[in-house]
């Protein structure tokens, strides 16, 4: 049972941080350099692990941390000077350096203790195992504090910068009059990213770290118009799909992030077809109204 | 020995065939700015594999996975147009959410499998990680019918693709059936990806599709020149991504071709003679170099003019024209080369040639021109035409001179009462 608790817990850690982030990525429309980030941060690791020789956390957040702003400089840099479409860009950077990540990981099998299983899928069922020992005393498993670091540093981030990050995200000119740098928040934002994309690499993997960073955020934002309840759902929608994926994984045996992943991906579905006033069947219902009283009274 | 030889032809062959089937369709994925839509489908592709795997009852046929992968494919890509058309999500996170929501039903099931008691040896990772090791004459007919049918509709519908791709307001209004051709790219994108997971994998499979693509965009701005730089550009990465990975042992070929790829669009986006890095700074600086030659030849003409003396030291300049000491040393020495100045003594003054003179006259004729111009036709007053014409004498064709001193009938000064030159060597 504890051990349960402990894996929803850390589940819901990276669900509550990804939300977070994931949100403004959404409005920012910079859902798939989330994407990228999260595949581009795989040379970092391999090469962190490599240089200390550990799995050590901080020279791994350090290294990957780089790399996800690596990825978001040369993205930026490929769109500007390199005159490629934005899309384009992403696709040759992110992919250019998980091909990397995948040869040194390849070169140096012995030496590092990462296998692309790991990468693709993460294990969070063994948290309860793994635990920090201090001094000869437990304190509980590693990855919950690492994750519950991560998600104070993301909530101090939105919480600190909330006014910055909203006009930076939907009036970037009216930042600019103001004297807030865009492109300062551009890159915070990246770096928060990529931080929480490598805590939550290990326990997730690679690809379903950006279901948690997409999926809460597009659900919530079919729920609300306003970017703090924005926030709230999607942090909530993150924890459900977190417990909810631990049930329907031990339900059928399966990989818990993969179920985390897909619950995430139902509460999507049923936010598109019965959101109150964004899903599909109240708008239906809408037009059939103003259809059926005539022309709309506005 | 021989046996291995052939495996490793099997391999090449197997990655080329696929290198240039995704070069192909990448071109347009690229030009329709959807480059991730690869991504997408090859995450997809995932869960229709594991079904396909349990609905057969753990037959290893790779028909069944690309049927399952298809199918799914298509629903994923179904799945984003509707989201993005029923809902106010926007096209990139309908993107990320089917990647990433397809790809965690495709874990759930893959580990639902290989908990059951036939699993255990699957083969499904291949499709994961890819392993064009594993390639076998077989996949070989495979590789080779896709790159068929996508050689053979872009032969068929080159037309129609290029008015897909630049103009569909134009094909809607002439009627082709676009929303058919549509699906039909989407079908081969969606098989093209299906056989790439098997050679390099999910993660990277996007970068086949758009890596080459963007490097052909590079060299030129044709269609069918970019189709086939593009598929060239995709053989090649496999050939020598393959081929390096074999110099070791355990190396991935998947990664190998994609840093090859890159390496190839690395290489085009510096060096590529139109649109590259190299060439456009190059030209920048000699555009700029001509600029500031052009600007100091007529400095050392009104110095000339205005009688301070034949031979003019940069110090002299200087008080004209905003130009460092070293910045006039490097200019002067160019112009020198170029044989419009020879320097004095110990080069501390500079005397304008003949070919120098003429050189400057006809630029501030060109000057002078405009500023006539602009003050007769424009009514722009003597202090504000200077700095037009400071800008267009660098630019102004010869023809159009003639046509300016043919509409404004030689004038004898410009708006400063300064005298025009005209040419004093040449005969007109």
């Amino acid at each position: 049972m504890t051990a349960a608790l402990l894996i929803i817990g850390t589940g819901g850690l990276v669900a509550a941080s990804c939300g977070l982030l994931g949100s403004f990525l959404i409005l920012r429309r910079m859902s798939m350099l989330g994407d990228a980030i999260s595949h581009a941060v795989l040379p970092g690791i391999a090469l962190a692990f490599l240089l200390t020789q550990s799995r050590h956390p901080i020279p791994m957040l350090f290294g990957a941390s780089t790399l996800g702003l690596v990825t978001a400089f040369c993205t930026e840099f490929l769109h500007r000077t390199g005159r490629l479409a934005s899309d384009a860009a992403i696709g040759v950077t992110f992919t250019w350096l998980f091909a990397v990540g995948v040869i040194v990981i390849s070169l140096f099998a012995g030496q590092i203790d990462l296998d692309q299983e790991c990468v693709l899928y993460g294990e969070i069922a063994y948290v309860p195992w793994d635990t920090w020992i201090v001094g000869g005393r437990s304190l509980g498993p590693r990855a919950l504090w690492i994750m519950g670091g991560v998600f104070c540093c993301d909530l101090a981030f939105v919480f600190l910068c909330y006014k910055e990050l909203k006009v930076t995200t939907f009036d970037p000119d009216l930042a600019r009059t103001l004297g807030i740098s865009t492109r300062t928040f551009h890159y915070l934002l990246m770096g928060a990213v990529s931080m929480t994309t490598v805590a939550a690499f290990e326990l997730v993997g690679a690809i379903l770290v950006v279901a948690m960073l997409i999926a809460p955020g597009a659900t919530a934002y079919l729920l609300t118009d306003r970017l703090g309840w924005l926030l709230l759902w999607s942090v909530a929608i993150g924890i459900l799909s977190a417990a909810g994926g631990y049930g329907l994984a031990m339900m059928i045996d399966a990989s818990i992030a993969g179920a985390m992943a897909t619950v995430a991906g139902g509460f999507f579905v049923l936010a598109l077809l019965g959101a109150p006033h964004h899903g599909i069947i109240s708008r239906h219902l809408a037009r059939r109204r103003s259809f059926g009283n005539g022309p709309p009274v506005t | 020995m021989s046996g291995l030889s052939a495996n490793v032809l099997y391999v090449l062959v197997g990655t080329v065939l696929f290198g240039i089937s995704a070069g192909l369709l990448g071109t347009f994925v690229v030009l329709r700015r959807q480059a991730l839509i690869g991504d997408a489908l090859a995450h997809a592709a995932l869960p229709g594999i594991c079904l396909a795997f349990l609905l057969s009852g753990g037959m290893k046929h790779p028909v069944f996975f690309i049927c399952g992968a298809v199918v799914t494919g298509l629903l994923g890509s179904l799945a984003m147009r509707a989201i993005v058309r029923q809902s106010r999500i926007k096209e990139d996170t309908a993107l990320g959410l089917v990647l990433s929501v397809f790809f965690g039903v495709g874990i759930l099931l893959l580990t639902y499998i290989q908990h059951q008691p036939f699993g255990n040896q699957s083969g499904i990772d291949r499709f994961l990680f890819g392993q064009a090791a594993a390639i076998v004459g077989r996949d070989l007919w495979l590789f080779g019918g896709i790159a068929g049918m996508v050689i053979c509709a872009v032969m068929v519908m080159y037309k129609e693709l290029k008015v897909l791709v630049f103009d569909p307001d134009f094909a809607r209004s002439i009627g082709l059936p676009l929303s058919r051709i549509d699906m039909i790219v989407l079908v081969l994108t969606v098989l093209v990806v299906t056989a790439g997971l098997q050679s390099v994998g999910v993660v990277l499979m996007a970068a086949m599709l758009v890596t080459p693509a963007v490097a052909a965009r590079q060299w030129t701005d044709r269609l069918g020149a970019m189709l086939g730089y593009s598929a060239v550009f995709g053989a090649l990465a496999s050939m020598s991504g393959t081929g390096l990975s074999t110099l070791a042992p355990h190396m991935p070929t998947g990664p190998w071709i994609v840093v090859c790829a890159t390496a190839i669009f690395a290489l085009s986006l510096v060096m590529a003679p139109h649109r590259g890095i190299a060439p456009r700074w190059w030209r920048h600086r000699q555009t700029s170099h001509r600029i500031h030659e052009e600007n100091t030849l007529r400095t050392l003409y009104r110095l000339v003019e205005d009688g301070r003396g034949e031979n003019v030291s940069i110090a002299m300049m200087q008080q004209y024209r905003a130009i460092s000491l070293r910045q006039g040393i490097q200019i002067l020495a160019r112009l020198e080369r170029r044989g419009f100045v020879i320097p004095i003594g110990d080069r501390a003054a500079w005397h304008l040639t003949s070919a120098g003179l003429r050189e400057a006259e006809r630029l501030v004729r060109r000057h002078r021109l405009w500023e006539v111009y602009l003050s007769r036709y424009l009514q722009l007053g003597p202090g504000a035409v200077h700095a037009g014409a400071e800008d267009i004498e660098h630019i102004l064709t010869p023809e159009l001179e003639a046509r300016l001193e043919a509409v404004l009938q030689h004038p004898a000064v410009d708006p400063h009462a300064r005298k025009i030159p005209y040419a004093t060597g040449e005969e007109r």
